[in-house]
Order: C-alpha cells, then sequence, then structure tokens
C-alpha cells in the first residue's frame, strides 16, 4: 500500500480552502486530495457547504483563500481562456440539473459540444448524443422539451450532458437524488463503470447510502466547513464517534 | 433613507456602466455567436411585430383625426398630410416603439436570463465551456440594437397609411396626392435623427434587459423582480435618450 502510494498521482488537491459569504463561514480549512481513479464521497448535512466546494473546484465561486489545484494548475490563478481548457477535462452534475430549458434534450447534449463540432463532424455528434442518452436508457427522449421530462428522468438527461464529453474528472452533486431506488442503483453502478471504463476520478456528493456504498473508494465527512473524517464505508461505519455514527443509522 | 436611495441609484449606475463595458470588450473578441444572433433577431421581431405594427396605424389614424379640427380652424386643412406625417414619424413613432419594445422585449429578455441564472443554466453554460456573457448577452443586446429601427420604420409606413385612411374620413384625397403632400414637408432630416435614436433605444433595451437578469438574485421571486424592473429602467431611459436627442437635434439645427 505505502509503496504503491508514490506513483499514484494526484489529480485534484485542495489546501487550507477558506470561504464564507458575508458572517457565514462556510468553509474554513478544508484540505482534500483526490487521486487518480478514486472515487470519493463527500457526506455532510444539508447547508454544510458540499455544493460551494465543488463549485470552488470548477471556478464558478472564488474562495477566499487557500489552494485548489486541478492536474497540478492552480484553479485562482488561471486566466479565462487557460480555465475553460482545464473544464473540458471536468465535468459537473448540478444538483438542480441546470438543463437548458428553451432547448430540446438534443441540444442539450449538443452545447457541450459546441467547440468541438469542426473536429467531430455532424454524424459523429449524433452518434455521441445517442450512446449518451443509451448509457442513462433515455434514448426516446432525445427530441423532447426538458420540461416535458419527470424529475429522474431530468437528472438522468443531466447526467449524460457531463459525460458526453468524457471528462478525467467528474464532480457530482447528487447524483441520485428524486430517482427510484431502482434507478439509483442503476446510474451508481453506470459511474462505476464510467470510472473503471476510463480510469476517471470523481467526487460524489450524495446523501443515497446505497449510492455510496456502490460507488465510495473513500468517504469524507464534511462538517463545520472542514474535513472531520474520512475512511471507507467500512471503516466509518464501525466508528464509535457520535457525529460520524449519525450519518450511517 | 434618502441618501440610501441616492446611494442604490449610484452603484446600479455603476454596475450597469460596467456591465456595458464589459458588453464591448466581448462583443468584438472572436467567437461571434452567430447562429444565437440570428435566432434572436427572428425571436424579438416576431414577438414584437404584430403589437407594434398594430399601435402605429392607430396612431397614424387618431393623430389625424385629432389634428384635423385645429388645423381646419386656421383654414390649414390641406397641411394636414404634412404636419401629421412629421410629428409622426420624428417623435411619436420612434418612442411609441420604443416604450412597446421595452415592455415586451425588456421583460422577456430579463425574465428569461433572470430564470437562467436562477436555475443555474447561466454557470452550466460557463462550465461547458461557452461564454454565457457572449452566447447570451451580445446577442440579445446586437438583436435588438438592429431590430429595432426595422420595426420604427415599419411602423412608420403603417402610420402613415393610417394617416391615409383617417384623412380620407372627412375628405377624399388621392393616395399620390397624399404622398406628394407628405414628401414636400418630410425630409432625410426628419428620417435620419429618428432612426438613429432607435439605434439607441434597441441598444438600451437590450443592456437593461440582460444587466437585470444576468444579475438576478433571490430565486423565481427575483425572476418577477428582474423582468419588472428591466422594464421600469428601459422606459424611463427612453425618455432620458429621447430628451438628449431633441436637444443634440436643436444643437445641429436638424429641424
Ligand atoms: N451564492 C451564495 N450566496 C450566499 N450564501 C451562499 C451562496 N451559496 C451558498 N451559500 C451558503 O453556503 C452554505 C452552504 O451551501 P451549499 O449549497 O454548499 O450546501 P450543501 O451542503 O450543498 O447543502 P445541500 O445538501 O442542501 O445541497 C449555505 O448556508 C448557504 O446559505
Ligand atoms: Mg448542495
Amino acid at each position: 500500500m505505502q509503496k504503491e502510494e508514490n506513483k499514484i498521482q494526484a489529480v485534484i488537491q485542495i489546501n487550507d480552502l477558506k470561504k464564507s459569504f458575508g458572517t457565514n463561514e462556510v468553509l474554513r480549512n478544508f484540505n482534500l486530495q483526490l487521486n487518480e481513479g478514486e472515487n470519493i464521497v463527500v457526506l455532510g448535512k444539508s447547508g454544510s457547504g458540499k455544493s460551494v466546494l465543488i463549485k470552488c473546484i470548477i471556478g464558478l465561486i472564488k474562495p477566499d483563500s487557500g489552494s485548489i489545484k486541478v492536474f497540478g494548475e492552480e484553479v485562482t490563478d488561471l486566466s479565462h481562456d487557460n480555465l475553460d481548457k482545464m473544464r473540458v477535462k471536468v465535468g459537473f452534475l448540478f444538483q438542480s440539473n441546470a438543463l437548458y430549458d428553451s432547448m430540446t434534450v438534443r441540444e442539450n447534449l449538443e452545447f457541450p459540444l459546441r467547440r468541438h463540432w469542426v473536429q467531430k463532424g455532424k454524424e459523429n455528434v449524433n452518434d455521441l448524443i445517442i450512446e449518451a442518452l443509451k448509457n442513462v436508457g433515455l434514448a426516446e427522449t432525445i427530441d423532447m422539451m426538458p420540461s416535458e421530462l419527470s424529475g429522474g428522468m431530468r437528472k438522468r438527461i443531466a447526467l449524460a450532458r457531463t459525460l458526453i464529453l468524457k471528462p478525467k474528472i467528474i464532480l457530482y452533486d447528487e447524483p441520485t437524488s428524486g430517482l427510484d431506488p431502482i434507478t439509483g442503483k442503476e446510474i451508481s453502478r453506470l459511474m462505476l463503470d464510467i470510472q473503471k471504463k476510463y480510469n476517471t476520478s470523481s467526487i460524489i456528493i450524495s446523501h443515497d447510502m446505497n449510492c455510496v456504498k456502490i460507488t465510495a473508494n473513500r468517504i469524507i465527512l464534511l462538517i463545520d466547513g472542514t474535513c472531520y473524517a474520512s475512511g471507507t464505508y467500512d471503516e466509518l461505519k464501525k466508528s464509535s464517534d457520535s457525529k460520524i455514527k449519525q450519518f450511517f443509522d | 433613507m434618502k441618501s440610501t436611495i441616492l446611494k442604490d441609484f449610484l452603484s446600479e449606475t455603476g454596475d450597469l456602466t460596467r456591465f456595458t463595458m464589459s458588453f464591448f470588450r466581448e462583443a468584438f473578441r472572436p467567437r461571434y455567436e452567430f447562429s444565437e444572433f440570428l435566432k434572436q433577431c427572428y425571436v424579438i421581431g416576431n414577438k414584437t411585430l404584430p403589437l407594434v405594427g398594430i399601435t402605429g396605424f392607430i396612431m397614424g389614424l387618431v393623430i389625424t383625426i385629432q389634428s384635423h379640427p385645429s388645423l381646419k380652424a386656421f383654414g390649414a386643412e390641406s397641411w394636414l398630410p404634412s404636419v401629421v406625417s412629421v410629428s409622426l414619424v420624428r417623435e411619436i413613432i420612434p418612442v411609441i416603439t420604443a416604450l412597446i419594445c421595452a415592455g415586451k422585449i425588456g421583460s422577456s429578455i430579463g425574465a428569461e436570463l433572470g430564470s437562467m441564472k436562477v436555475t443555474e443554466q447561466i454557470d452550466a453554460m460557463e462550465v461547458s465551456g461557452t461564454n454565457p456573457f457572449k452566447y447570451l448577452v451580445v446577442t440579445r443586446v446586437f438583436a435588438a440594437t438592429l431590430i429595432l429601427p426595422i420595426l420604427v420604420v415599419l411602423s412608420d409606413a403603417i402610420s402613415l397609411y393610417g394617416a391615409y385612411l383617417g384623412i380620407n374620413l372627412k375628405q377624399v384625397v388621392s393616395f399620390d396626392l397624399f404622398t406628394n403632400q407628405i414628401f414636400e414637408k418630410l425630409t432625410f432630416s426628419d428620417v435620419l435623427p429618428s432612426i438613429i435614436k432607435s439605434y439607441f433605444f434597441g441598444f438600451c433595451i437590450g443592456i437593461i434587459g440582460c444587466f437585470k437578469g444576468f444579475y438576478t438574485i433571490n430565486g423565481t421571486q427575483g425572476v418577477g423582480r428582474s423582468a419588472n424592473s428591466a422594464v421600469v429602467t428601459a422606459t424611463f431611459v427612453v425618455f432620458i435618450i429621447d430628451l438628449m436627442a431633441a436637444q443634440i437635434a436643436d444643437i445641429f439645427q436638424i429641424t
């Protein structure tokens, strides 16, 4: 184990991250390291700053201080163009799905591909879209509007849109919320498949213990703005700390 | 209390100015979202044309009917076409069209961008490598700037036809005579300022709608507020520009 750790590369490295909104200190001295090929689940109460954390990673929110390195590059120092380049390699699933509701499902999935259009060609784009939709089991919805879909279907379309560029790192904000347990499990398996197939690394925010069990290589508890504990599912489940225990009851 | 209102006003003006400056910074740098621009032109023009046309027609008709008695009192009935057409083309139609567009375009841009903002669609564009400012703001502002003068010219024509019908209610004037009378008085220096003015109307309506939408806060409630204040601010600015245009025309003796 020790020997291997030297070889493993960190794709995301967060040190001493601080972020507050007015007097509301959301993150203080948060540290995290995501290694290549690893799935980390972040657990925390509602409002504990999980969404803020991953928005800082993708550069949507500017942290007050601290460092976030993605593929060795400091996110807060990147110019807009370089940030765009970095974002091609990082997929982001929004908690609220954030589907473009003036566009059809097809156009929604096309959107991330827009700037790769020239290289890829129309035919390939179409194939990519159909493949992405098949992955989430919604190939028949391709010409529908997001408003015509159920909440769970929208979630899966959003997931397909996140995965269509085959990013190296994927940040999932509650990928299985609003899904029935069966579909939730399918999605969790899909996430695991993608990780295995493309050797992606992900940070997953989830309250769904089934999803956590299936996908997590490591779990991090975000309490009071810091990384309170970290370990595998079984390790944390055995813990006697009451703050940790309440997540696993 | 008074000072906070003043402070709010000034900081809002400052923000709007900064927003406008970033518009000019982004507008002329690639990449250009041409197809979205065309789509917005279609949406904006298509949405407002019926209303603008009907209003123009009614304005032409009504102004003619109402000016008739007073001109008749001076025995200047034959002046009716030229007097009416000058006031329609120079002032009434551009301002009415701009006000309608401030209501229709301003509110729809404000609400659309506002709801995109609060449902994180703008953030989603940002992370998928499309500059939302270019894709949403620049296209809409250019579309509004381009379409408004076109609407004004169309509405001018429709309103003059309305005026023609209005005159024929009381007397018989042939269409040829009517147009002759109009173009005797209506010159290029009447039309050009009103068209230049319309570009500014369009630009301001677009940029204010986008500004209000882009900085929407407080969820769904904020969307309504953005749409509403986009209309109010745009209406106000239309009048300010009209006032300035009148002064400038006066200075340069374009009368
Ligand atoms: N843009 C913002 N402006 C002000 N405060 C914010 C903003 N975004 C988040 N917050 C605050 O940050 C805190 C953490 O929010 P966050 O959305 O990260 O919670 P979360 O852990 O994702 O919760 P949930 O599980 O409910 O999604 C909350 O107290 C929230 O009020
Ligand atoms: Mg959240």
